[in-house]
């Protein structure tokens, strides 16, 4: 994770593109300088960035289904629940299920835990789905997947 | 057993808070209920599970946006009934 570049998912570790579901890795780092502000002295992962890196990981979900073709936006968190505090240098897994693809958006219901299972966050998580404004967009988007090890479809 | 109309005015009133009174079949979902695109994904979304159905969203505003079809056609609740219907119906044919 680059936390103040919001670059949450690391690797992409499991894809199910047909049953619609992602399991996503994401590392927080032993030093940022997010964790200068929160908090002073006992630093916390902000619960906030769960939410980006289970909307994140849906995104990466409706993306891989929408064949890199159209961009997947957050449009709305609900149940957001934050289950567990996260320190600095701790691995997380992010999970996403489709619940619903609509005409023009998905949702997702996500989780993210711990290596050993302890919950950290959950939330259903409905994104927009849009053309991408521009190519430039779409290319960075296509080489940050293959950064995460998405397998990008010719 | 309630009506498609019925269906989709409970389903508005509980997404957006809207007294049920206030909804009516001539309801305009954006003019009259104030309802915006986001809630609407909302409203789409129970829409789509009660009825087994997709809301072609999608091709509704594309139709708007290029001046072939009014808001009215789609957005009034008499309307929007009726076309819940259609989409039913294909799905059952």
């Amino acid at each position: 994770m680059r936390l103040e570049y919001f670059e949450l998912v690391d690797k992409i570790e499991e894809l199910n593109l047909a049953e619609g579901r992602i399991l996503a890795l994401g590392n927080v780092p032993a030093a940022s300088p997010v964790f200068e502000g929160h908090f002073p002295g006992h630093p916390l992962v902000p619960g906030v960035l769960f939410v980006e890196f289970m909307a994140q990981t849906s995104g990466w979900l409706l993306l891989g289904r929408l064949n890199f073709e159209r961009m997947a936006f957050l449009a709305s968190v609900k149940e957001a629940k934050m289950r567990n505090f996260v320190q600095p240098n701790t691995p997380l897994l992010a999970e996403a299920r489709i619940e619903h693809e609509g005409s023009g958006y998905g949702i997702t219901n996500c989780k993210v835990t711990k290596h050993d299972g302890t919950p950290v966050a959950d939330a259903t998580i409905t994104l927009r789905i849009m053309p991408f404004p521009s190519s430039e967009f779409s290319d960075a988007m296509r080489a940050r997947a293959r950064k995460v090890g998405f397998t990008i479809p010719a | 057993m309630a009506s498609t109309f019925d269906t989709v005015a409970n389903i508005i009133a509980e997404t957006c808070d809207i007294p049920r009174e206030q909804i009516t079949p001539e309801s305009h979902a954006i003019d009259d209920l104030g309802i915006d695109s986001l809630d609407f994904l909302d409203i789409a979304f129970a829409i789509d599970k009660a009825f087994g159905i997709k809301l072609p969203l999608e091709q509704w505003t594309a139709e708007v946006n290029e001046g072939k079809a009014t808001t009215e056609q789609y957005f009034v609740l008499k309307n929007l009934a009726e076309r819940i219907d259609g989409l039913v119906a294909a799905k059952g044919a």
